[in-house]
This record gives structure tokens, C-alpha cells and sequence, in this order.
């Protein structure tokens, strides 16, 4: 299959259209703008529905309705717009539907600016609506991989009847690489949910018991029912979901962690360091929610975690190693990117420490 | 090998364009490449860059702090980015656009003037690409055809004829 140079923001949506997406909602937001126009463009010829929503909570609020119906369903936006749909997603895990929300991120708080940022990690991977809920959240860290992600995060989904995040940043959403279209089934985009697959969908129930989709429990004991219900798909979702890549770790005296673009740079620097004779490793979180704990079994010396963002993966890290290494941080935000050098000049300082 | 270029000049100078070309030429010859645009509030008239690396090798960050090429089509841009050009690097700049500058070397050619003579003052941007590769080693000039026979309308032959003389008349600009 040969590669097209596309962008990471049009991969993602050409990701959902092959995985079956047949409606889509959102608002525009940078710096995720094309992934909306791509949709725009694409959703209605291949048989599925395009909403330009008139804001963010009424676009989340559309996704929850689809999904209810059975429709593989997604929307995207970038941090202020991804606050504004906390509320959507907490009420979509609650009702167990699947549902496909990406977050390229920006820099924050506030309105912040559009360069890239990691700064929504806390909020992606600790449920950034209220209740005791989970988002299976995946971060890829190239073309390639915004187009493999997304088609997995539908398939995981709907499989844990649970939304799904695509957590990207600008840099990815807006840069373009070489992509390739693995042969996976054309779109099917427009077929309504068949009841053998989602039983528990709202397709209307003439000749069967109704179905119903909700998260408001008022009788004594039924809440927390469904919450030790949703405790036990987040554990079997923490058992087999967890997903990194690894570089270099049997020798590694110091190991890099980094996801998304951060990855990238990171990855380069334990190249640059290892043509040098530094033995330096890389583990990259695929996912983050479930966070790759086993990656960190057998710890190492020493880690050094880089993000653009003041320490929040760091906390996961230090969780998984529970004391057992020392750990190390550098990471810059509201639009600083770490750059290899940077991460040469800090491995460098603690290398023999 | 990795080459870092940052491209730059006035939106509507087809800036993006030049980017993407050069990066579709580096697909074709099946290297690693990205391409990444300033995506901020730009305007036709305004400032407009974007940044392509091609590289045997895997690419770390698609941004580019140090570039190993400019290529620069408006004073502005001379301006704005010539401090970030590597001490060995190349700087491509439209000569019709920009003050003479002794301080800095450059491979200069008047590609507005270029393209106005060719009867487009839009394919610009393909003159300096043309300059660029001349020099440039990077992609082959025929693989940059290629992607232009493949991204022009069809519906406008002239159009094509026009981006392929200005990559011809680019390639003799080479003046180092």
C-alpha cells in the first residue's frame, strides 16, 4: 500500500470513517480545525451525519444521543472546548455507552494559546467530570499512529461499552507525515446498529423489551450497583489494556518516559545519546488510562520524565515505580516544547549522579 | 542525513504550497518527512511560514529551532528568520522582495519577477523551489514533477505548463 502524506488531525478522521463513525459533532476549535472540516467534507458522502454543533456542550450532548442509538460516534475539540464537554462524558460513562472524544491539546489554563501542550493529562486520565469513572485513554505519536489509535479506540469502546479518548496536540494534529491506509474494512458509515452486536441500543423496540440507557439512579443501593459495576470494567480494562512501546531498557542506566510528540524528541535524544555510549532507554506510554504500569516491573536505576507540561504523567510514574528508583523531571508548558538538547543537557547532568 | 527548511513569506505567496511540495518529493523517494505549518491567525498579506524536514532516519520533533535551509520570499521573513539558519546553512531568498544584504551570504534570484515574466506571479513559489533544489540535492527534481503533474487541475493545463517552467527557470538561478 503506498503512503499519502496527510495530517495528524485528517488521519484521525479518516481513522474514524474506516472504523465505522457514522455520526460526528463538533465545533471548531484550534488547533484541531481540520479534523472538523475533514469530517465536513467526508462524513455525508460516505452515508453517515456531519453536525457543525452551536457549541461544545450541545456537540458531546449529540454524540451521548447517537451512541444511544448505536452509532459508532465521535467528536473532537482542543482544551477550553474539552472542559466544556466534561459534564457529556461523565454522563456517557455513566450510561455505558462507547463514544470516541479527541482532545488536541493547547496550551492552557484559560483560553491559553494554540501551540501544542500536554497539559490535560490530569483531566484526561483522572475522569475530568465528576463520579468515579474512567476514560480508556490513547496518545499516539505519529500519523500513523492517530490513524491506528482511532480505529482502536472504536473497537475498545464498543467492546467496554466506555468513551474513549484520542489525546494528541497541536504539533500532531497540525503536522504532516507519510501515512499509510492499512487494508482495513472500507467505511460502513450510515448502518444503524445491528441489535446482535448492540443489544442494548435504542433501535426501537417493537417485538422486544424496551431498552434503557441512563445514568440516574435514585433507589437506595442501584447507584452504587452500577458503580461497582463500572469498577469492575475499569479493572478488567486495567488488566489487558495496557498498551507502550520500549527502547533500549536491558542497559539502560537512565530511562526516558514520554507519550505523545514529547515521545519523539525523547526518542531522538536516546539516539543521539546512545551513538555517544550513553546507555539510555525509552518507555512511551501508548495508553494512559489504563498507564502502562507493567512497563515499570522490573525498575530501572533511574528515570527522567519529560512532558510539556509542569509533572502530571510524572505522578503515574511515580505511582507505578512506588519508590523504587529515583526520578527525575523536566517539562515545560503554555507552549514550550522541550527540546532534545534540553533533554541531552538534564541525562547528561544526571547520568552519573 | 537530515535536512531542516524553514519556508517563509507573505500568505498568498504560496508558501504552505512550496512546503508540501518539497515534502509529497520526499515521500515519493520514500524518505521520512514532516511538514508543519504556523497555524496561528494567518491572513493573506501576513506572515506565513511552515517547516519540513526530510530525513533517512526517523524525525524527532517536526519543529525546526535551527535550520539547515531558508528559503525566504519577502523581507519580513528575511527578518524575521534569518537568525535561525545554522552558521553552514543555505539561504535561499527572493531577490525581488528583499534588500541586498551584504552581511549574509545567499543564493538570491528575483522570483517575483521571475514568475511575472512567466505570466503568473503566483508560481513564485515554484521558481525558488527550483533554486532550491539546484543547489540542494535533497529530492530530484524530476520527483518534484511528478508531484506537480499530480497536483495540478486538470482543468488548467496552462497552470501546469506555468509551474513547470517556473521550476526550470528556478534551477538556473543556481549561483553558488
Amino acid at each position: 500500500m503506498p503512503k499519502i502524506l496527510m495530517s495528524g488531525n485528517d488521519a484521525i478522521a479518516e481513522g474514524a470513517l474506516r472504523a465505522g463513525c457514522s455520526f460526528y459533532a463538533g465545533y471548531p476549535i484550534t488547533p484541531q480545525n481540520e479534523l472538523t472540516a475533514y469530517m465536513a467534507n467526508n462524513m455525508q458522502k460516505r452515508g453517515g451525519v456531519f453536525i457543525q454543533a452551536e457549541a461544545e456542550v450541545a456537540a458531546i450532548n449529540m454524540v451521548f444521543g447517537a451512541s444511544a442509538a448505536g452509532a459508532r460516534s465521535m467528536t473532537s475539540s482542543s482544551s477550553p472546548g474539552i472542559s466544556l464537554k466534561q459534564e457529556g462524558i461523565s454522563y456517557i460513562a455513566g450510561a455505558e455507552l462507547p463514544a470516541v472524544i479527541v482532545n488536541i491539546m493547547r496550551g492552557g489554563p484559560g483560553l491559553g494559546n494554540i501551540a501544542p501542550s500536554q497539559s490535560d493529562y490530569f483531566q484526561a486520565t483522572r475522569s475530568g467530570g465528576h463520579g468515579d469513572y474512567h476514560c480508556i485513554v490513547l496518545a499516539p505519536a505519529s500519523v500513523q499512529e492517530s490513524y491506528d489509535l482511532t480505529y482502536l479506540a472504536f473497537n475498545l469502546a464498543d467492546k467496554y461499552r466506555a468513551p474513549a479518548i484520542i489525546l494528541g496536540d497541536g504539533m500532531l494534529g497540525q503536522m504532516m507525515e507519510p501515512l499509510e491506509l492499512k487494508n482495513q474494512s472500507p467505511c460502513l458509515a450510515g448502518r444503524q446498529a445491528k441489535p446482535k452486536t448492540k443489544p442494548w441500543a435504542l433501535t426501537g423496540c417493537a417485538g422486544r423489551k424496551a431498552n434503557v440507557v441512563k445514568s440516574f439512579y435514585l433507589k437506595e443501593g442501584d447507584l452504587e450497583k452500577l458503580n461497582l459495576k463500572l469498577q469492575k470494567k475499569y479493572q478488567e480494562i486495567t488488566a489487558k489494556e495496557q498498551r507502550w512501546e520500549e527502547l533500549f531498557l536491558d542497559d539502560a542506566r537512565v530511562v526516558l518516559v514520554a507519550y505523545g510528540s514529547m515521545a519523539r524528541i525523547a526518542r531522538a535524544a536516546v539516539k543521539t545519546l546512545r551513538g555517544k555510549g550513553r546507555r539510555v532507554g525509552l518507555v512511551r506510554p501508548v495508553s494512559l488510562w489504563p498507564f502502562p504500569k507493567k512497563a515499570f516491573a522490573r525498575p530501572k536505576n533511574k528515570y527522567l520524565v519529560v512532558e510539556m507540561s509542569y509533572g502530571q504523567m510524572l505522578e503515574d510514574v511515580q505511582l507505578a515505580l512506588c519508590g523504587e528508583a529515583k526520578i527525575e523531571f523536566l517539562g515545560r508548558s503554555g507552549g514550550g516544547v522541550p527540546s532534545e538538547e534540553e533533554i541531552i543537557l538534564k541525562i547528561n547532568k544526571i547520568y552519573n549522579g | 542525513m537530515t535536512e531542516r527548511i524553514i519556508i517563509a513569506g507573505s500568505g498568498g505567496q504560496g508558501i504552505m504550497l512550496l512546503g508540501k511540495v518539497l515534502a509529497e518529493g520526499a515521500l515519493l523517494e520514500n524518505k521520512f518527512v514532516t511538514w508543519l505549518p504556523a497555524y496561528g491567525p494567518e491572513v493573506r498579506g501576513g506572515a506565513a511560514h511552515c517547516m519540513v524536514t526530510i530525513s533517512d532516519d526517523e524525525i524527532g520533533s517536526a519543529h525546526i529551532d535551527q535550520a539547515d535551509s531558508l528559503i525566504i520570499m519577502n523581507q519580513v521573513s528575511l527578518d524575521k528568520f534569518k537568525g535561525r539558519l545554522k552558521n553552514t546553512g543555505l539561504m535561499i531568498v527572493n531577490s525581488s522582495l528583499t534588500k541586498p544584504d551584504k552581511n549574509i551570504k545567499v543564493n538570491s534570484g528575483d522570483f517575483t519577477d521571475t514568475a511575472i515574466g512567466l505570466g503568473n506571479i503566483k508560481v513564485a513559489n515554484i521558481v525558488a523551489l527550483g533554486c532550491y533544489l539546484a543547489v540542494k540535492k535533497i529530492v530530484s527534481p524530476e520527483n518534484i514533477l511528478k508531484v506537480i503533474r499530480k497536483m495540478a487541475p486538470r482543468d488548467k493545463p496552462e497552470l501546469l505548463k506555468a509551474n513547470i517552467e517556473a521550476l526550470k527557470k528556478g534551477m538556473e538561478f543556481k549561483n553558488d
